[in-house]
């Protein structure tokens, strides 16, 4: 059962085409990856979902649960259980870790908050009291931004390249949370175009030019992304057929 | 009578800081009457009451290092008055001090509340002062502070000025430091205005001797009709004398912030730097807390919080 879909989604800004008829449907429960080249469109796609600002003006349908979420702002989206990671996270100056992923949880506690950082490894007691500011490492930063995520107990979760700055310690921690995720029922979009991430994903779409061009499994599609994928003008002709 | 008055005074500051043991030093003064005090050994204080202000002389002898901070506790229950004080602080060579003032104002509707303060930070010596405002909604206060600060060779001297919670009102800062070799000094700023509130912050740090240090930090949030003016100034005079100025204020709705850092460089091994920014709410932290759920409104205000904390 799809529980997000989007419908012919065309998206201008400034003139140029971003994303450009997109229709996927998001199963309920999987983790999807969405892999495609440098500027293809995915956090475009992501922002969109979300219902950032930059992103609202759009044609087409975004169906959250079957209920139609075009018009509705990132809170009220949220509110229904859409979340969303950013691939660069947002430095906040004096606003304390636990403060930050205790703020979309109304029954928050220290405790859970340690639980959550544990979950993505990192120390409790060393980061709670630390300010989410550039005294923390990017890679720090998604982490606890995750830790927030898992704290809110989101619905659907995008995840903006979950991988990018993340040491290879840490990666394994990353996704052991999406596993996690996965195990509470929770649907997952991975947007990636790293391989070793996109084979923690159940099905893959691939993204190009603004567009789905194929869906399938990872295997498919990885192999597809990383033979013949750039550039990706190459695959406009590409007819979408399901592998099961 | 007068017990009741310092209870009302530390009741309008939510209990928060009312002094506990004996170790702590603590006077009040409610308009330009003192109502309260407690001494501890080492710390030297002549107070004077006059008919329109109260004179306070502090001296902390040389070598002398306090336990506990003083505590000097501020204010006007009254609707209408007014209130000067006239600090005269000297921190011997060697001692250390934390002061805090607790600055309260619930019911004002017209009260003007001034202070001049004479500070001396001796050679090696430590002082910290923090300054808390409390006010009420309605705004009708008129604060204006003015030190004058010189600081010693090897001298520190900090000061922490907050008024976050309760409307400004109006409030005009004036601080002047001269700070000699070795010395360091840092300033901060946190004020949140609202309605009509004014916000004038004037600041000048003089780095005069070598090695000397100073920063100058401004965090200001300004909304609905308010304005914010932040002068701030940072000389250095002397060889490896370092300094930076920040301010940062955000500005929603029809308020105004302007900022005036001014730097100047008079000896070719010191350094100065400034940054300032003005501007709303940054769109990325405002759509992270949004798309956990959080309104607009309840984003911009944790946003705001933390950069006042
Ligand atoms: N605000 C904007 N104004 C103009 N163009 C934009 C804007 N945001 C995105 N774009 C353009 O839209 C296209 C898609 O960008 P997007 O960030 O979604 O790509 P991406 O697939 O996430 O790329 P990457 O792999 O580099 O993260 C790019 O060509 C980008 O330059
Ligand atoms: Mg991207």
């Amino acid at each position: 059962m799809a529980v997000l879909e989007t419908r012919g989604i065309n998206l201008e800004i400034e003139g140029s085409k971003i994303l450009n008829g997109l229709t996927a449907e998001f199963w309920s429960g999987y983790v999807h990856a969405v892999i495609g080249p440098n500027g293809a469109g995915k956090s475009s796609l992501a922002g969109t979902i979300m219902g950032l600002k930059r992103y609202r003006k759009i044609e087409g349908q975004i169906l959250f649960d079957g209920e139609d979420i075009t018009d509705l702002t990132a809170d009220k989206r949220a509110e229904r259980g859409i979340t969303m990671a950013w691939q660069e996270p947002a430095r906040f100056e004096g606003l304390k870790v636990h403060k930050f992923i205790g703020c979309g949880n109304n029954n928050s506690s220290r405790k859970k908050i340690a639980a959550v950082l544990e979950k993505v490894g990192l120390e409790p007691e060393e980061y709670i009291d630390r300010a989410v500011d550039d005294t923390l490492s990017g890679g720090e930063r998604k982490r606890i931004e995750l830790a927030s995520i898992l704290l809110m107990q989101p619905r659907l979760v995008l995840l903006d390249e979950p991988d990018s700055g993340i040491d290879v310690g840490a990666l394994e921690k990353i996704f052991d949370a999406i596993q996690y995720m996965k195990d509470q029922g929770i649907t997952v979009i991975l947007i990636t175009h790293s391989m070793t991430v996109l084979n923690h994903a159940d099905h893959a779409f691939l993204l190009c030019d603004g567009k789905i061009i194929d869906k399938g499994t990872p295997e498919k599609i990885g192999r597809f992304f990383r033979e013949k994928c750039m550039p990706c003008r190459d695959h406009d002709a590409h007819e979408i057929k399901e592998e099961k | 009578m007068t017990t009741d008055i310092v209870d009302n005074l530390y009741k309008s500051l939510g209990g928060v800081c009312r002094p506990t043991s004996e170790d702590e030093a603590h006077i009040e003064v409610h308009g330009n009457k003192v109502v309260g005090a407690n001494l501890v050994e080492g710390l030297e204080v002549d107070v004077r009451e006059k008919t329109r202000s109260v004179e306070a002389d502090f001296v902390l002898k040389e070598g002398t290092v306090l336990k506990g901070p003083v505590i000097l506790c501020f204010g006007l229950l009254n609707r209408q008055g007014q209130q000067k004080i006239e600090l005269d602080i000297s921190i011997e060579k060697g001692a250390e001090a934390d002061f805090q003032a607790y600055c309260t104002f619930p019911n004002a509707r017209d009260v003007l509340h001034e202070m001049d303060a004479q500070i001396t930070v001796g050679e090696n010596a430590r002082y910290s002062y923090f300054e808390r405002h409390i006010h009420g909604q309605s705004g009708g206060v008129n604060v204006v502070p003015r030190a004058n600060v010189e600081i010693k060779q090897g001298g520190r001297f900090a000061t922490e000025f907050e008024l976050i919670r309760g409307a400004v009102g109006r409030i005009d800062i004036d601080y002047n430091i001269d700070c000699h070799a070795y010395g360091v000094f840092e300033m901060l700023a946190r004020i949140s205005g609202r309605n009509d509130d004014e916000i004038i912050i004037t600041e000048a740090g003089h780095l005069l001797g070598e090695e000397s240090r100073g920063v100058l930090t401004s965090h200001i949030a300004v909304q609905d009709r308010a304005s914010a003016v932040v002068n701030n100034e940072l000389i250095a005079n002397a060889a490896f004398s370092r300094g930076h100025v920040d301010c940062k204020e955000i500005v929603q709705d029809e308020a105004v912030a302007r900022a005036v850092p001014i730097v100047e460089v008079n000896h070719p091994r010191a350094h100065v730097t400034h940054e300032a920014a003005i501007g709303s709410v940054d769109s990325k932290q405002l759509e992270t807390l949004m798309s956990r759920g959080l309104s607009e409104e309840a984003a911009v205000d944790l946003i705001i919080e933390g950069m006042l904390s």
